[in-house]
């Protein structure tokens, strides 16, 4: 037998070679992620501004955005925004999940056209939004209008609340293909006959999804909400292409307010003390949702 | 309490005809176990009961009445899956408490019954754990449990025993047949195994390819089997065949294969004549050949030993006979050695024989 060298008896080593594994991985997370979350952290509590080091202010950047009204409506409106569009995206997903569950001809097909609007760029895709909002060129006006249903065009992205709702439905309908394939991959999950077994024990279809589907779909349900919340919670490109924020600041959320901020007017600690805002309310909903998948998975 | 009719059943899936024809009739408190190799029909005629399965033609009735077109619900049923099919996420009380909820039973009797139900099957322990909490065979009484609670009409099995191994499925095979016979409802029991089959049926349905090959009791099939794949498929060791022709010789009957010339017994001959010069398969089962003595001249044959198997209770001898691979099941007292030449004898009362092309028996 060949005598091995001290490389590779050192490999032979678990806890040696556990560290080399985790090399890479830990390298990539320090760069660009706890470097740049500490640097945020850091900027936060400076008076950095673009080209200015600036010095240690504490916790005065966070006072002043609190008493910013801009700040408290683009907060206001991150929750909002997150809270109506995840009820949509899960409530259209789990449907659009039980219809493709069924056997029908073109299953394949339809399964691969509905992942469309979530291949697409957003920026892209937004953009064709931002047309059929288009005060003039709206489809939706020109639409309404011949159905007479509206006798003066709707100004979609120009009204504060009707913007904010506008933005919404982008949102949901770029992440309803994200739950309908993950409940989807969820559902086939389950074992068809438990449904059958129900169906003998004298359910009903609608107490079989309640009684059965459901609470086997949870599991999944609750980490595809966890991901949905977090990257609805720090959405950026859709305000940013549809409104920039307006009309008058209205569709402001943390992402493009800090973007405004930090970047558009270089007072970059302001912006990233807007930033770090989200972040308690974030940590709280991922704690909290990762001990409920817990609770659920060990039951 | 039940009787269940199937009708000319058929069950075509696209390309495929599954079931063909079938017609049965079980009686109120009967044991019909349907077995057969995969691919046979026996599933899918068990779920065309259950209501799992949407019919393609005929009829199938329970008590008389067609219920083709009732939901598996209102057919008064009760079905244990291969798989037990336990909702993974309710308790053993839940489980079987369910079918009785939807069926809007109170609180008390839901209670007693499926405590009840627990007492009989042993599980009154586990009522609390969850089905991931427990082992094979406690899954299967669970599942037991959640059909015999609802008080049935029917109890439908679809291979309840295939998923425990070997000493757990005999032990549950005696429960099985024991809870029957304390519950008195009619079953209707899917199996590919010859041995559940025989030990539990009351009657047995053998199929294959989508149709009944022979219907009877577990002796009745293995006795006188209708043909060569029924004659095959029930017993083990399987029967073994030896391709013959028959000819007359000296006012007597003779099956004659290459090493092998045995005469035909006389009770049987009557039937065979007909077949006189023509190809025929003798059906001998292991355990109708013994060593010869020097009495059995006209019913035995030389063989040669290929391989000794010693079971303890009994040695299977793996011989040739000219071409034919036949095996033989003998006393444990006797000694052998591969390669042996030995003279077989038959019990000619026991004897089969079947049609080369048809395959019926003659």
């Amino acid at each position: 037998m060949a005598t091995r060298g001290p490389i590779s008896r050192a490999l032979e080593r678990e806890d040696t070679l556990a560290f080399w594994l985790l090399a890479p991985t830990l390298l990539i997370l320090t760069l660009f992620i706890a470097y740049p979350f500490v640097r945020g952290v850091w900027l936060s509590l400076s008076n950095s501004t673009v080209g200015e080091p600036g010095h240690f202010i504490g916790l005065a950047n966070f006072y002043k955005i609190f008493s910013d009204s801009i700040f408290r409506t683009a907060a206001y409106n991150t929750f909002v925004y997150t809270a109506i569009t995840t009820v949509f995206k899960l409530a259209l997903g789990l449907w659009l999940a039980l219809l493709l569950n069924r056997h029908f001809r073109g299953k394949s097909w339809v399964r691969a056209f509905i992942l469309l609007p979530f291949i697409i760029p957003t920026v892209l895709s937004t953009l064709a939004w931002k047309w059929m909002f288009d005060p003039t060129f709206s489809v939706f006006n020109w639409l309404f209008w011949k159905l007479h249903i509206i006798n003066s065009r709707i100004n979609w992205l120009g009204d504060p609340e009707l913007a904010m709702g506008s933005i919404m439905m982008v949102n949901v309908w770029r992440g309803v293909p994200f739950y309908a394939i993950s409940l989807l991959a969820g559902l086939q999950t389950i074992n068809p006959d438990l449904h059958e077994a129900a169906a003998i024990d004298g359910a009903n279809r609608f107490q079989r999804f309640w009684y059965v589907t459901w609470p086997l779909l949870l599991p999944v349900t609750m980490v595809v909400v966890l991901f949905s919340v977090i990257q609805t919670f720090a959405d950026f490109q859709l305000v940013y292409v549809l409104t920039g924020g307006g009309p008058a600041n209205a569709t402001h959320l943390f992402a493009t307010y800090a973007y405004q901020i930090g970047i558009g007017t270089g007072l970059l600690s302001e912006g990233a003390a807007i930033s770090l805002a989200m972040f308690p309310a974030l940590l709280l909903v991922v704690v909290f949702q990762l001990w409920y998948i817990r609770k659920v998975e060990n039951r | 309490m039940a009787q269940v009719k199937l009708t000319n059943l058929n069950k075509k899936f696209d390309g495929t005809h599954a079931v063909k024809d079938v017609n049965l009739e079980i009686r109120d408190r009967e044991f019909v176990v349907l077995v057969g190799p995969s691919g046979c029909g026996k599933t899918t005629t068990l779920r065309m009961v259950a209501g799992l399965e949407e019919i393609s033609s005929g009829d199938i009735s329970i008590d008389g009445k067609v219920v083709n077109n009732l939901a598996p619900m209102d057919r008064d049923i009760a079905m244990v899956f291969q798989n037990y099919a336990l909702y993974p996420h309710m308790t053993v009380y839940d489980n079987m408490a369910f079918g009785l909820r939807m069926r809007k039973f109170e609180r008390p009797e839901i209670d007693r019954r499926v405590t009840h139900a627990a007492d009989v099957l042993g599980i009154q322990p586990l009522l609390e754990r969850r089905p991931r909490q427990l082992s094979g065979g406690q899954r299967q009484r669970v599942a037991l449990g959640r059909a015999i609670v609802r008080n049935p009409r029917v109890f439908l099995f679809d291979e309840p025993l295939s998923n425990l191994d070997a000493a757990l499925r005999v032990q549950m095979r005696v429960e099985l047949k024991r809870l029957h016979e304390r519950l008195e409802t009619t079953a209707i029991y899917v199996t590919h195994d010859q041995v559940e089959a025989m030990t539990l049926g009351d009657r047995v349905v053998v199929m294959k390819d989508g149709t009944v090959q022979q219907v009877g009791g577990p002796l009745e099939l293995y006795d006188r089997p209708a043909n060569r794949f029924v004659a095959g498929f029930i017993g083990s060791p399987a029967m073994n065949f030896i391709g013959a022709t028959l000819a007359e010789a000296n006012g007597s009957l003779w099956a004659e294969a290459q090493g092998l010339r045995v005469r035909v017994p006389p009770q049987k001959a009557e039937r065979l004549r007909r077949h006189a010069g023509q190809r025929v398969v003798m059906g001998l089962r292991p355990e109708t050949l013994r060593p010869a003595t020097a009495a059995d001249s006209d019913y035995a044959f030389d063989a040669t030993i290929d391989v000794v198997e010693p079971l303890g209770s009994e040695i299977l001898l793996d011989v040739r006979v000219g071409d034919s691979p036949v095996v033989a099941r003998v006393d444990p007292g006797l000694r052998f050695s591969a390669r042996e030449r030995v003279r077989l004898a038959f019990d000619p009362a026991r004897v089969h024989f079947f049609d080369a092309t048809s395959e019926a028996a003659i």
